[in-house]
């Protein structure tokens, strides 16, 4: 399928050095269960349908989203924590999906994560240097004072007092708890570290710091992140590539500044409006695009593009057809040819967005000097 | 400021909010130091444990009271322990501490011995169950599905079921004996504490930090033991702190109805079963084991409730509020007894 | 309806419990040496003639499974063995001591459902008060003490003194409801007070607790801003939702009367079931003990039953499942 390759970046092959993590067609359904002794499935949350990244070794890729878009979800089936339904994630040209538990274990000395709420992702009742400690005690790679030595190193890196080693979490502060998870995520030098909202728990100044540390040490170590977040200056700030997910979809990929200065996906623009601006005259300039209605749920997605129910820019064949994730000049020009490619694209979004190429899955993507607004306006509430 | 103007509780907050690397000055102490320290402070409890501390000397010395008073554990002496009736006779006479029993035995060295059945019976008993407990219980709760669904009615079934049967049962089926009631307090007493465990495990299991360890690496008996169970062990310890004198007075009811401890061997259940039939001639052969029994399991309900109190952060805010309020109803006396009037600031001395 | 359902199949998970307890029984019994079980059967003053006979009557050379087929086909006509010791079968011994059992359970559950819930209830009501806080350690005291050890505490400081001065109509042994009311409660009231003792302190310990807890929910405080009188409050907001816990608690603690019944039966001589197969126990009466091991299961299921049927009434949303 010509479309396909398309995103990739030109003159590369799919297994290019340079490509950390391929994640291919990834679908994951929880089932929803019914009934009382005898439960049987009654629908299923659609958390991820048909997603595919690519992670460049040494770059970040952003993944932002709503609650409930699915990113969390794909992070852990990127992380191997939760079996997917369907699809592969390439991990250094390794399926994980289709490895043991045993098997995947030196694997995770390579991919670690950084969780959210630093209140809850460190043990209560162990010591730091014990949490710090707890990688290379479960790979055996250092043992007694030379392990004591390496976290302590590890502490200094991150910010915190190497003599802290013996203390509990709880008697440290929102932000150097993160520190805590950071050294626990680099205690094995892993390749790739996946951030599940890192910041978002903390206080602007904090997250500041937090920040710079993690740009820092990927400088330093030659680290991938995956980035997911919801707010979106935090995500521009730190990623060389961004996705937009929505409900279990990619909407929009590209390079960073590309996707803040262009935004083609109408999602995407009513995201960037919404946006607290620093300046307050130009905040009173802007136009803001307000959704109507709620995030449509997960169990039963609207057919066709999932956004449609909320689209300032919806037409009919956003309701029948779902739009495929492809770069502008791709584009079909027509409705019939917009199903026939949907049709040949088996309707989903197999392009692999390495963000060379700003992909978008829309029908009607916005042109710069579109207002949005505008057409919400003229159209009236979108049903 | 130093350390000793404030409350635990506040300083804590303080400590997180500022975020400060004071430096080694201030020790950061464990939730057992604090609960210890806590427990310190409640009278009843230190009582409480003085007491069960006390018993366990006496029982483990009661050869030596045999001893000293000359009297064995399972002889008679019908010359100096019985009346000229044939009865039994009275505390602090011709040398018996106690009395003696209907067949002029040693009562006080025959309930030190008892003592020595019902505190091993007891806490050998529990502890055993407890591990029991917490390892079904962190195994249902972690693993889920299938195990779960077995473990969980199989500790349901055991709660539920009335322990006389089986008692009886196993008595006919091979004989009364000490064994067979430590099986049968053990087999009894693991289920409350795997249905606590699991319980707890089930919410801890979706905490962040345990699906860290998932992501490091760790297998899941890495996660159930060193994970969880630090998280547990402060309910588990109460309620196991608990579960003893249940056990205490388990054995007791099953030596009473003779299916446990057989005479001569003595215990207190057996001895209050004896006792039901003469205490209208010996009211001490009733009232001092009953006394030694109520006594000792009453201790270690109330260390369990101390325990429990301890351990409750809530109970420290309480306890510090109402001192509080003590401090400023005493200094606002003193205040308007030394002629200050009503609108001056009283300085609040808080004591940590 | 939905309520017929759920009945239903609590019957029959009941039939299966006590199919259940009677086949882990009869393998515990019968699954031995057979020599061994026939001296049982027959009794300590057997001889050898008789033990033989024993074995032929029963066959209990049979394989153990013909055995089991025969022991449940008695079982559901009714016949429960047969004592050697008393020469009678075992059911008609046991529906004979039946009664003072039943009466047993019937006041002492009362007197203990009334005790615990009342006092638990007015404990959170004045929480801290004096009511409270004597409440509280006569609580203690309670659940420190064996059942059997209040029974004889009873006896020796109650119904000694009484009866030497001449006033027997507190007595011990068991008097039905046919010899009277008066001797009935006379005969019966210590014995509900010893029997209900325990539980009640462990049910006013719960109550209160569970009352207390939802007194501080934010709905109550609601219901009393709307300017409810705190006795509307309590009785149709609070205890419905602090009770319904306790309630799924009594299906369990019903087994554990059993425990209770057996020794108040034994210290103030009621005869019932209970003293029956303790004694059983002494004598080697195997039939007796079986048929006493259905009966306290079948009990145990039957009071569960009608436990859950109080829940499903207090609680709309059990009903559904």
């Amino acid at each position: 399928m010509a479309q396909t390759e398309l995103n990739v970046p030109r003159g590369s092959a799919p297994d290019d050095d340079s490509i950390l993590v391929r994640v291919e067609n990834v679908v994951k359904h929880f089932p929803v269960k019914a009934g009382g002794f005898i439960s049987h499935t009654v629908g299923h949350v659609h958390a991820v349908d048909d997603v595919s990244l690519v992670i460049e070794r040494g770059k970040t890729l952003g993944l932002v989203g709503e609650t409930g878009s699915g990113k969390s979800t794909l992070a852990r089936c990127v992380a191997g924590l939760i079996p997917v339904t369907s699809g592969r994630v390439l991990f250094n040209g390794t399926d994980i999906t289709k490895l043991s538990r045993g098997q995947m274990r030196p694997l995770r000395r390579e991919v670690q994560m950084i969780f959210q709420d630093p209140y809850s992702s460190l043990n209560p009742r162990r010591r730091v240097g014990s949490i710090i400690s707890e990688p290379f005690a479960i790979h055996k790679t250092a043992t007694g004072a030379e392990r004591k030595r390496q976290v302590q190193e590890l502490m200094e890196r991150v910010g915190l007092n190497p003599e802290h080693y013996n203390r509990f979490p709880a008697e440290f502060s929102g932000g150097q708890r993160q520190r805590i998870g950071v050294a626990r995520a680099l205690a094995l030098r892993p390749k790739l570290i996946i951030c599940d909202e890192p910041v978002s728990a903390l206080d602007v100044s904090i997250q500041a710091q937090v920040l710079n540390l993690l740009s820092d040490l990927q400088q330093e170590y030659g680290l991938s992140y995956l980035f997911i977040a919801h707010d979106l200056e935090v995500v521009r700030h730190v990623s060389d590539k961004v996705a937009v997910m929505y409900l279990g979809r990619i909407g929009e990929a590209a390079p960073a500044e590309d996707l803040y200065d262009k935004p083609r996906h109408p999602y995407t623009v009513a995201l960037l409006s919404a946006a607290p601006a620093a300046d307050p005259d130009t905040a009173a300039a802007r136009q803001r695009v307000i959704l109507v209605g709620d995030v449509p749920s997960p169990i039963d997605p609207p057919a066709g593009c999932r956004f449609h129910p909320r689209c300032p820019k919806a037409q009919e064949v956003c309701s029948k057809v779902e739009p495929a994730l492809v770069p502008d000049n791709a584009r079909p020009q027509s409705q019939d040819d917009a199903g026939q490619r949907a049709a040949e694209t088996s309707q989903s979004a197999t392009a692999v967005p390495g963000g060379w190429a700003h992909v978008t899955a829309c029908h009607f993507p916005v042109v710069p000097g579109e207002s949005l607004a505008a057409a919400g306006a003229a159209k009236g509430d979108v049903a | 400021m130093t350390i000793s103007n404030l409350t635990e509780a506040g300083f804590e907050a303080q400590q997180a909010a500022e975020g400060q690397e004071t430096a080694g000055r201030v020790e950061g102490r464990t939730q057992w130091q604090l609960t210890w320290r806590r427990l310190r402070g409640d009278k009843v409890s230190v009582i409480a444990l003085a007491v069960i501390v006390i018993m366990v000397i006496l029982a483990i010395a009661a050869p030596a009271f045999a001893a000293i008073t000359g009297h064995g554990v399972n002889t008679s002496y019908p010359n100096t322990g019985e009346n000229a009736y044939g009865n039994p006779v009275g505390p602090g006479v011709n040398g018996f501490f106690l009395g003696t029993d209907s067949t002029g035995r040693d009562v006080f060295v025959r309930i030190l011995y008892g003592a020595r059945i019902s505190l091993f019976v007891g806490v050998v008993s529990t502890a055993i169950a407890t591990v029991l407990g917490v390892v079904i219980g962190l195994m249902a709760g972690y693993f889920g599905g299938f195990i779960d669904t077995v473990l969980a009615r199989l500790t349901d079934a055991v709660l539920a079921f009335p322990y006389v049967i089986l008692a009886i049962a196993l008595a006919v089926v091979f004989g009364p004996s000490l064994t067979v009631i430590m099986v049968m307090v053990t087999f009894f007493s693991w289920a409350g504490i795997a249905r606590i465990v699991r319980g707890q495990t089930l919410s801890i299991k979706e905490k962040e930090y345990i699906e860290a360890a998932r992501s490091l690496g760790a297998g899941p008996f890495r996660i159930m033991f060193l994970d969880i169970l630090p998280n547990l062990l402060a309910p588990v310890l109460v309620i196991a702190t608990l579960l003893i004198p249940n056990a205490i007075v388990f054995e007791a009811t099953l030596s009473f109805l003779g299916l446990g401890i057989q005479p001569p061997t003595p215990s207190w259940g057996n001895m209050l079963a004896d006792a039901s039939n003469s205490y209208q001639v010996a009211w001490w052969y009733l009232a001092f084991p009953a006394l030694f029994l109520l006594i000792t399991t009453l201790a270690f309900n109330l260390l369990g409730d101390g325990i429990r109190d301890a351990m409750d952060p809530r109970t420290e805010r309480l306890l510090a509020a109402r001192r509080m309020r003590k401090q400023r109803a005493k200094a606002r006396k003193n205040a308007t007894q030394s002629g200050v009037g009503p609108g001056q600031a009283i300085p609040d001395t808080v004591n940590g | 309806m939905a309520i017929f359902g759920y009945v239903l199949r609590r019957v029959l998970t009941g039939i299966v419990v006590i199919w259940l307890v009677s086949s882990a029984a009869f393998f515990l019994f019968f699954a031995r040496p057979v020599n061994t079980v026939a001296r049982e059967l027959a009794g300590h003053a057997a001889t050898p003639q008789v033990i033989n006979e024993v074995i032929n009557n029963l066959g209990l050379n049979q394989p153990i499974m013909t055995q089991y087929w025969h022991f449940l086909n008695n079982l559901v006509h009714g016949n429960l063995g047969y004592s050697y010791f008393t020469q009678e079968p075992v059911d008609s011994m046991l529906r004979q001591d039946l009664p003072p059992t039943i009466s047993l359970v019937i006041g002492g559950t009362i007197l203990w459902l009334i005790a615990g819930f009342t006092v638990g209830i007015i404990s959170a009501t004045r929480a801290r008060s004096l009511f409270d806080r004597s409440a509280n350690v006569l609580v203690l005291i309670g659940l420190s003490m064996p059942v059997f050890v209040i029974g004889e505490l009873l006896i020796w400081l109650v119904f000694q003194p009484l009866y030497s001065h001449g006033l027997h109509w507190i007595d011990t042994g068991y008097a039905g409801p046919t010899s009277g009311v008066g001797p009935f409660f006379g005969h019966m009231l210590l014995p509900w007070i010893t029997l209900a003792a325990v539980q009640a302190a462990i049910y006013t310990r719960l109550s209160r607790g569970q009352l207390l807890d939802t007194l501080g929910e934010d709905y109550i405080r609601t219901a009393r801003a709307k300017g409810l009188p705190e006795r509307r409050v309590i009785f149709r907001h609070a205890l419905r939702a602090a009770l319904t816990p306790v309630v799924s608690q009594l299906g369990v603690d019903v087994g554990q009367l059993l425990g209770g019944v057996v020794v108040v039966e034994v210290v103030f001589g009621l005869g019932g079931v209970g003293q029956v197969s303790v004694q059983a126990v002494y004598q080697d009466n195997l039939p007796v003990i079986i048929g006493f091991v259905i009966i306290a299961a079948a009990f145990v299921v039957i009071a569960n039953i009608l436990v859950d049927l109080l829940y499903a009434a207090l609680d709309p949303r059990v009903r559904i499942t």
